[in-house]
């Protein structure tokens, strides 16, 4: 369950170019739920995310993350809890080049300190999960658009999150690659994730797997 | 010291007969006359140099010569080399020795050979020398010594062992100083590349650093990861260059900078050098380079590391 309480973030502040990305936002989402955030370019969906996702301090209001206030602890935790909580998935899902699928699925893992070869295995066996692992040893810029979709989404599942944060994940993929990717969203609904979208596509907020779909303009929730 | 005598300038033979007065004055140790020259061997196209030693082991006839030499000439120990003389007359000479590559890098293209067939070779009659050595007992007597010598002797002069000295260093100096600038460039080479470094990430390079953050890396663990990096590199390039050294200079016998360590003269010597490390050059050098590289490396990731991890929401 995570809650959010009259949540406003404003970028440059004091400065003339000063402006609030998100404004006042209050919002209850459920656990084992997709929650779809639609809206514009610029309506403030990433950096909501963000701020979910304890990547971003709001600047007023107050995160709930399972009844723990979030808000005011220091980097360090934030950073503990972005690690076990979440996993993300990026616009152009972001996997670094010049390393290996693999590689780039265990790199979350890596500051948690586990030892190299569970870890190996555990990060085959979420690859295997996306009929992937045949790619494991190859390197990133030389997979299709599907393959770094499911590469991307198994680097996001590989800390075992309860919550997946998903930002414009069908911006660059094209109607099939899509529909894929919604079913996926349904398998991981299906393992008990609690999943948050930021999408204008209409594959993505009328599927039939979204639970709530929230507006958003101008940092408001129109619900 | 040695006593030359100048004629209009130019180094002439010298009377055997200045020893006499020379070894009047007080201070003076051993004097003697020496004699030595160059010839030019037309085949080889090299110039040998001829020395008269005190202490010549082989009679009238024989020579001594330098491995240099040797190699260029294809004469053993055995062969007779042929040497024309002043007169135009052909002289015989049996080689009875060819001096050991340990002294090659001084004896290369030298001649021993005895008094009398040194004379008999360039024309030098019994009463002169080519110049005259003097030992001074008292260091601090050699300037007085010099002014005396010039006095009696007004057209001789007088070099010290020290003036030979500093006339070496000036002769090998410019071989030290084309290392140097050849050195130069490689550090120069080094320290604009440690700059590059240091002076930015690129933006694939923050890009990634943004993605690790976003993905639950900490400032700290970014920077641990570049500290590895830049340490296995550097650590790595060193290694490498000091191998690759090693076997340049005690395997290859430095072949690059051959030409330009070894000697002055046309016969280059040839020899092998016996490997030897010292290892307070080689942690110099590590603490020079290494060091440098590797902090170079973590300034500019600290730098990125500590930007906000939702900037890797917004990479595009």
């Amino acid at each position: 369950m995570i809650e959010l309480k009259r949540i406003t973030k404003v970028f440059n502040m004091g400065k003339p170019n000063e402006f609030a990305a998100i404004n006042g936002v209050s919002l209850f989402i459920e656990s084992n739920k997709v929650t779809v955030f639609k809206g514009p370019s610029g309506s403030g969906k990433t950096t909501l995310l963000s701020i979910i996702g304890c990547m971003t301090r709001p600047t007023s209001g107050r995160i709930m993350l399972a009844d723990r206030e979030v808000t005011s602890l220091p980097e360090r935790f934030l950073t503990g809890i972005r690690r076990k909580t979440f996993g993300f998935i990026f616009q152009q899902f972001n996997l670094i080049k010049g390393i290996t699928a693999l590689e780039n699925v265990m790199l979350p893992a890596y500051p948690m300190g586990e030892t190299y070869y569970p870890l190996k295995k555990r990060a085959l066996e979420t690859l295997d999960m996306f009929n992937i692992s045949n790619k494991a040893l190859s390197k990133v810029e030389w997979l299709s658009g599907g393959e770094t979709q499911r590469i991307a989404i198994a680097r996001a599942l590989i800390n075992n999150p309860s919550v997946i944060i998903a930002d414009e994940p069908t911006a660059h993929l094209d109607t099939k690659l899509s529909h894929e990717f919604m079913d996926i969203i349904g398998r991981l609904k299906g393992e008990g994730k609690t999943i948050l979208i930021a999408s204008h596509d209409p594959i993505v907020y009328e599927s039939k797997v979204i639970d709530r779909v929230a507006n958003i303009r101008d940092g408001i929730i129109e619900e | 010291m040695t006593v030359q005598r100048v004629v209009a300038g130019r180094h002439d033979l010298i009377p055997i007969r200045y020893i006499d007065k020379i070894k009047g004055i007080r201070g003076i140790g051993l004097i003697k006359g020496r004699l030595w020259g160059y010839y030019f061997d037309p085949i080889a196209g090299a110039n040998y140099t001829l020395i008269v030693p005190d202490d010549f082991q082989y009679g009238q006839g024989d020579i001594a010569i330098g491995k240099g030499i040797s190699r260029s000439r294809l004469a053993y120990e055995g062969d007779i080399m042929l040497f024309m003389a002043y007169d135009g007359a052909l002289v015989n000479f049996k080689i009875r020795n060819v001096l050991s590559s340990e002294s090659e890098l001084v004896s290369s293209d030298l001649i021993l050979i005895s008094e009398k067939d040194f004379r008999r070779l360039f024309g030098i009659s019994k009463e002169y020398a080519t110049d005259l050595t003097v030992k001074v007992r008292n260091q601090r007597e050699v300037n007085t010594i010099t002014r005396k010598i010039t006095e009696i002797y007004p057209d001789t002069r007088v070099i010290t062992k020290n003036e030979i000295l500093r006339t070496y260093d000036t002769v090998f100096n410019w071989r030290g100083g084309i290392v140097i600038v050849i050195m130069s460039g490689a550090v120069m080479a080094f320290i604009v590349f440690a700059w590059d470094k240091a002076s930015g990430l690129s933006a694939e390079e923050k890009g990634e650093i943004g993605i690790l953050k976003a993905i639950g890396w900490e400032t700290s663990d970014v920077i641990l990861m570049k500290f590895w990096e830049g340490a296995v590199v550097s650590v790595t390039s060193f290694i490498a260059g000091i191998i690759l050294a090693y076997f340049h200079v005690f395997f290859a016998s430095s072949s690059l900078f051959e030409p330009v360590l070894k000697g002055w003269s046309v016969l280059y010597p040839e020899f092998k050098l016996t490997p030897f490390i010292d290892p307070y050059q080689v942690s110099t050098l590590f603490f020079l380079t290494v060091v440098p590289y590797t902090v170079a490396t973590i300034i500019p990731s600290w730098r990125a590391a500590i930007i906000d991890p939702d900037t890797g929401m917004r990479i595009s």
